[in-house]
């Protein structure tokens, strides 16, 4: 370990770093700019500069940028020296020759990296007398502003944008103090990861466009640690709300999920909580009286009492909604909100992950990989932020060239001048194009069977035991041998698919390559994507799909109780009708409004994310747990709430005796081992720190004592969480919190997201005291759990599901940002998928699938092979259809423009 | 006096042709060394022959290539640095238009020597001229064989190619003229890694002036002793030098290394014109500091000993009739024009820089501005700013200001350019961007 010396004081420091991340790691307050902890060093803002000495006789010193040099043993600086310390004040001075000094009228101001920095180099007097520079700004699409006066030229970034994410349409123009940094035109930004740039950016160039419809300073935000609910990744957010109203989503950094960054989903889809088809007050059927909303429905379900209770649950709400419900319902009764083939592919998924020999990988544990193979995923759209990390995979395999001709991994311009285009191999199986193809080493794209058929032919060739599943062809025979090839070839390989292929066989052929893999290298990993963010959570629960409810013998009737779902998006419209008719009385607890909750005779109004608390499991098998932002207001309440209400009022409560979260956290532990850990996934609402709560406003929060005064004058007692050790105020403790209960980053002098550094025991690596989440899988097998798939024959024509990041998701295709990205339902084909039908794109085709007729008009991927067509899921206008399916009839209706 | 650059020159200007070069014994030092020398006989005669690079670092040549991993990965690459712009400098323009195949042909030596399998010539794009004679003359080598596969029967191979830059000082500079040769942003890479390990598209590359290469040929021909005798001094050969500014006869001469810098501009460049006097000179170019002296050997060391760099050779003459403000503002507004715009100090700073000479020059100088260009001229030195750029940029103006700091104090307390009767136009030291610049980026409204 080596010992450096800084201003005279000694410490041992962490081989491989750069004297920058050494000394933040060390707690020095260390100015920057360009370099970033995810990003590495380019040596552009000079802004870290420190005093270097030769030995200990030198007492003159050079100066020398901390981000470029590596620790060495021996090494002696300092920080502290006048001469450095002039310069770095010095470089404020030339920042800020051009900088508009907007900050009161600047989104950033308050959470600002380059205030930050201006205040810790102590440059307070403005020597520059002359014009500044100023540049016209662009439309970037609904998410992000530009203003790019504010620019420092960090280079930030386009670094992010183009070197981290893969983006192609943000670049460096023009030259000297006039850079520029923007699109070659106006025009949304593509990235799927182009929020980020709104934390990337130190300064307020590129900021949140959607906060700027409802903008509220850091400091006047009420923020809680939440978890993302738009995927099944379950990315660490930080959610603020004022004045009732949820304003914004930023990065929670969680060192072994999302570390840095979130997706664009993620990060803006968060305006369906504000939304005005939000459920706000219960709907009750009949007139009844009582002073509360929970007196009210209880009288409004007395008529039901006594009746046969059965619960749909949902994928979408928490652990403990789902548990309370499944105990109301009762033994049998309880239903999983989810189509069957999604039932079946979730339970198949979870028993992959904790029955077979391959550990499901974390997001950090996927960057760490040297060779991926993604089958029957299109990751980028069903879990964007495994895309992110898959990209950074991808530079493992030739950074090993680089690190051996001694550039070190945080010397990122090096490296990437060394690196250039290489990557590491990626094989992606698919129906068609996807979005990572740009940076695949070979794509095969194919039919669910064909795909299955190389799949176990690749674990067959790896492990005798593997059972085939067809004979392959010429073409499909190179593809599994070349897969076999790199996989052979890998360090640490990882294998990627999921439920959203729609498809059993894909699923099972790519847990036997897995598996197979498994038998050659103890370093294999495996990643599944689930549909929603509790879509695990929910198949490790007893239950059966809720289709079953038709094929059922026993009496039907009595109350259906359908948590946070709507059925429409998981079966057709003549199944949900029919499984609804069944019923006496339809209650539907939930926060927006959909098809279901209109048909339903008591609504009950559920708080979103961010008015509940609960417990996510994660597509690794991830407990997770999201707090209260804020307290709803009217008749809202957590579903697992008005669960508890409505077992109170049907005369089931014997049956879950609780009246706290804690309470059903404890329940839920004891009812199965697999939720054994979720007790100690976060702090009691009892914890304390020295008597004091976790408060989630800042410590600057303002406007308190006047924001209700036109409601009444005498501020009224803030309201009490029982449960969670948060309060609603800024009162509580100052101390660090816990690592899964910090509800904003803020350090003294460090008010921007750079402050998570503070947080960390080493900048990158994991929160002090462990990143959040404990894994509730892990694989407990020593022998390969090999799947003999029945690759079916296929029919002439099979339309797969497609998946949209923009569009496919339930929630925030309801934020209006995001719902200005989402596609126009459509039909994807192929040159050759309708044979003789040659598919133009814009010709309108109607076709019928499970005997249901579908008109629309085509679009062509040039990628998608013969027989397959594909079905945009879950966008706003499209009915649901259990995908893959045989498409049989086909016409063209009218030919392309 | 022996002139192995410049000797075979024809008196119209007009380049040798394959031919005529051939005729005075072009490309015999390359049938010499793929006829029994091997790369590393050829290296050792250029690390004998002291030859130290043309191009302004001064880098001795012999060692520059042999940081070349032999091991290193493949292809490797030899690229001569042909993007002449440094201000007061023509005399690469000289070799490039006059001589092209004894480039040529010291440039396959030198990629022979390096085991370099592809060779670039990156070109100044404003030299039209010499890109249609490179042009030509690597067609000819090509056709003669002196280009290609099996070079010469030796079972060497090297392509050559002809670049033309898109016109950026900073390409000049041996990093950003890889990442421009790769098509991306002209700006600078951090060293280490240096180029001989990680280069041209990762991979080791040598980047040597053209001046330099051109020295290869004659070295292989008679030696490295002879070469080294060629020099009045310490360091070997000839070297062209230049002379620009109010002189009698500005030009440019082949002449042993060593020769003083009084001899330079009295015997040949005719002395200073009629009613003038000489008051300083930039040595090598416009990043270097001012001599005042004239007696002063013109080589790396005898410079560096007098406070300035030798650089280019190419020396920039200061009269008494031209305002040192004026003319250090001239050079400052280049650079802070031709800054790549990728570290702050240099980006920031250069263009402050400007704006405070260009108000002086109008008269506007406030006390504490020779203060703030101190300042500047410290905090851009070397080792603060990303490349060396901004450290040459500062040498002029630190030495003037040393040298010349009456005629600041004059400017500000005079509120005048004591030389000048008009202000300066320059609309960009005061704020304004010239509009055809902005539409090069800017394509609608803000919004």
């Amino acid at each position: 370990m080596p010992r450096i010396h800084i201003d005279h004081r000694e410490y041992d420091v962490r081989p491989g770093r750069n004297l920058l991340e050494t000394c933040l790691s060390l707690g020095f307050d260390l100015p920057y700019f360009c370099w970033h902890p995810a990003l590495g060093s380019v040596g552009a803002c000079r802004q870290c500069a420190v005093k270097a000495f030769a030995n200990a006789e030198d007492t003159n010193g050079k100066l020398v940028m901390a981000c470029m040099e590596s620790v060495a043993d021996g090494q002696r600086i300092s920080i502290r020296d006048p001469q450095a310390v002039e310069f770095r004040e010095n470089v404020i001075g030339w920042l800020m020759t051009n900088h508009p000094h907007d900050c009161a009228v600047c989104d950033e101001g308050g959470s600002c990296h380059l205030q930050d920095m201006t205040v810790m180099t102590g440059h307070a007097y403005r020597k520059f007398r002359f014009n500044k520079r100023t540049y016209r700004n662009q439309y970037l699409g609904p998410f992000l502003n530009h203003e790019m006066n504010r620019c420092i030229q960090c280079y930030r970034c386009v670094r992010f944008y183009k070197d981290y994410a893969g983006g192609h349409d943000l670049d460096a123009f023009a030259s000297a103090n006039r850079v520029y940094f923007g699109r070659s035109d106006d025009g949304v930004l593509e990235n799927e990861f182009s929020g980020n740039l709104a934390e990337v950016c130190p300064t307020g160039v590129f900021t949140d466009k959607t906060l700027k419809q409802h903008y509220t300073r850091k400091w006047d935000l009420t923020s809680a640690p939440s978890v993302c609910v738009h995927c099944s990744v379950g990315c660490n957010t930080l959610a603020g709300e004022r004045y009732g109203s949820l304003r914004l989503i930023s990065n929670r950094y969680n060192g072994s999920v999302n570390g840095y960054f979130l997706c664009d989903r993620g990060r803006f889809g968060y305006e369906f909580v504000n939304v005005s088809s939000r459920i706000r007050e219960p709907r009750i059927p009949v007139n009844t009286q009582g002073e509360s909303w929970e007196e009210h429905v209880h009288k409004a379900t007395e008529v039901f009492r006594g009746t046969r209770i059965v619960g749909i649950g949902s994928p979408r709400a928490s652990l403990e909604a789902n548990f309370v419900l499944s105990r109301i319902a009762g033994r049998g009764n309880f239903y999983h909100g989810v189509s069957s083939s999604e039932f079946e592919l979730s339970k198949t998924a979870s028993q992959i992950l904790a029955k077979g020999t391959v550990p499901s990988l974390s997001l950090k544990d996927v960057e760490k990989c040297d060779v991926v193979v993604i089958w029957g995923e299109d990751v980028t759209n069903t879990a964007p932020m495994l895309a992110l990390a898959v990209r950074q995979a991808l530079r493992n395999r030739p950074m090993e060239k680089s690190i051996a001709a001694n550039i070190p991994p945080w010397n990122d311009a090096a490296t990437r001048e060394r690196v250039q285009q290489e990557r590491g191999p990626l094989v992606i199986g698919s129906y068609g194009t996807t979005r990572l193809d740009e940076v695949a080493s070979m794509t095969f794209r194919a039919s669910p069977g064909a795909l299955s058929r190389v799949g176990c032919a690749v674990a067959n060739q790896l492990d005798d035991a593997a059972p085939l599943a067809g004979t392959l062809d010429e073409e499909e025979q190179a593809v599994a041998n070349e897969i076999v090839r790199v996989l052979r070839s890998a360090r640490r390989p990882v294998i990627i698919s999921g439920v959203s292929s729609g498809s059993m066989e894909v699923l099972q052929s790519a847990a036997n390559m897995a598996e197979a893999v498994r038998r050659h290298n103890a370093d294999t990993g495996l990643v599944l994507t689930f549909p929603a963010c509790n879509s695990l959570g929910l198949a490790l629960m007893e239950g059966r799909p809720f289709a079953e409810l038709l094929h059922e013998e026993q009496d039907r009737r009595g109350t259906l109780i359908i948590l946070e779902n709507d059925l429409y998006r998981h079966a057709d419209p003549r199944t949900v009708q029919k499984i609804v008719a069944l019923f006496d009385h339809v209650i539907v607890i939930d926060h927006t409004w959909h098809e279901t909750a209109r048909n339903a005779q008591l609504v009950l109004p559920a708080g979103t994310f961010a008015e509940s608390e609960g417990t996510f499991v994660n597509n690794e098998g991830r407990a997770q747990r999201y707090f209260q932002v804020y307290e709803p207001v009217n008749g809202i309440r957590e579903s697992w709430r008005w669960l508890l209400t409505l077992g109170n009022a049907l005369g089931v409560s014997q049956k879950g005796p609780w009246n706290s979260h804690d309470e059903i956290v404890r329940a839920l532990a004891a009812s199965a081992d697999v939720f054994e850990p979720v007790m100690r996934v976060a702090p009691s609402a009892n914890y304390r720190i020295y008597g004091q709560r976790i408060p989630r406003q800042p410590h600057r929060y303002s406007g308190r004592t006047a924001m209700s005064a036109n409601r009444s004058v005498s501020e009224g007692k803030p309201p009490e969480d029982r449960d969670a050790p948060l309060s609603y105020t800024m009162e509580g403790t100052r101390l660090p919190p816990p690592s899964v209960a910090i509800p904003f980053f803020w350090w003294p002098g460090w008010n921007s997201v750079q402050s998570v550094a503070k947080y960390q025991d080493e900048v990158g690596g994991p929160l002090r005291g462990g990143d959040p989440g404990i894994r509730l899988l892990e694989p407990t097998s020593k022998a390969p759990l090999y799947f003999s798939v029945s690759a079916q024959k296929p029919p002439e024509v099979i339309v797969v599901p497609l998946h949209h990041i923009f569009g496919s998701e339930e929630l925030s295709v309801l934020a209006p940002a995001i719902a200005e990205r989402c596609p126009k339902p459509y039909l994807a084909a192929g040159p050759m998928t309708f044979g003789m039908h040659t598919a133009d794109h814009g010709a309108v085709m109607r076709l019928e699938i499970h005997g249901r007729m579908l008109t629309l008009p085509v679009v062509v991927d040039p990628a998608m092979p013969k027989g397959v067509a594909g079905l945009p899921v879950g966008l706003p206008g499209m009915e649901y259809f259990e995908l893959p399916a045989s498409a049989s009839v086909i016409m063209q209706l009218q030919n392309a423009e | 006096m022996e002139k192995p650059l410049t000797q075979h020159i024809r008196a119209d200007g007009k380049p040798l042709s394959l031919n005529e070069y051939e005729r005075v014994g072009g490309y015999s030092a390359l049938r010499k060394v793929l006829s029994g020398m091997t790369p590393g006989d050829v290296l050792n005669v250029v690390k004998d022959s002291n030859l130290r690079g043309r191009g302004g670092a001064g880098f001795p040549t012999g060692l520059k290539w042999s940081f070349v991993p032999q091991d290193g990965p493949r292809p490797r690459y030899l690229i001569c640095n042909a993007d002449e712009m440094e201000p007061g400098t023509f005399k690469d323009r000289l070799l490039l238009e006059c001589t092209p195949h004894q480039l040529i042909e010291g440039m396959i030596i030198a990629a022979f020597a390096i085991g370099a399998d592809v060779s670039y010539v990156f070109l100044r794009w404003a030299y039209r001229e010499a890109a249609r004679i490179i042009n030509v003359a690597i067609h000819e080598a090509q056709e003669a064989g002196y280009l290609g596969r099996n070079i010469l029967g030796s079972g060497y191979d090297l392509a050559m190619h002809l670049h033309t830059g898109a016109g950026r000082y900073i390409c000049g500079e041996e990093t950003a003229l890889l990442n421009s040769l790769e098509g991306k942003r002209a700006i600078p890479r951090a060293k280490p890694p240096f180029p001989q390990v990680s280069g041209l598209f990762g991979k080791p590359t040598i980047v040597n002036n053209v001046e330099t290469l051109c020295c290869i040929p004659p070295i292989i021909t008679h030696g490295a002793e002879w070469f080294r005798k060629l020099s009045l001094t310490s360091d070997a050969g000839t070297k062209i030098y230049g002379v620009s500014g109010k002189v009698k006869k500005p030009g440019a001469w082949e002449l042993p290394m060593g020769v003083s810098l009084r001899e330079l501009i009295e015997e040949y460049a005719g002395g200073m014109l009629d009613g003038h006097k000489f008051r300083g000179a930039l040595p090598g170019g416009a990043s270097t500091d001012f001599l005042v002296e004239l007696d002063v050997k013109m080589d790396y060391s005898s410079v560096a000993a007098a406070g300035s760099r030798l650089g280019t050779g190419t020396v920039v003459v200061l009269d008494d009739r031209t305002c040192p403000v004026g003319f250090v503002r001239n050079l400052e507004q280049f650079f802070a024009q031709e800054s790549c715009g990728f570290c702050t100090p240099c980006r920031e700073g250069i263009p402050w820089i400007r704006n405070i000479l260009t108000a002086m020059e109008n008269g506007e100088g406030m006390p504490g501005d020779i203060d703030l260009l101190e300042r500047h001229a410290r905090g851009l030195g070397p080792g603060h700013t990303f490349c060396a750029f901004a450290p040459g940029a500062m040498e002029p103006l630190q030495s003037a200001l040393r040298f010349f700091r009456d005629d600041f104090i004059r400017h500000i307390e005079e509120h005048t350019c004591p030389w000048r009767e008009h202000p300066v136009n320059d609309h960009n030291s005061r704020g304004f961007v010239v509009p055809h610049l902005q539409t090069n980026y800017h394509a609608a409204d803000t919004h």
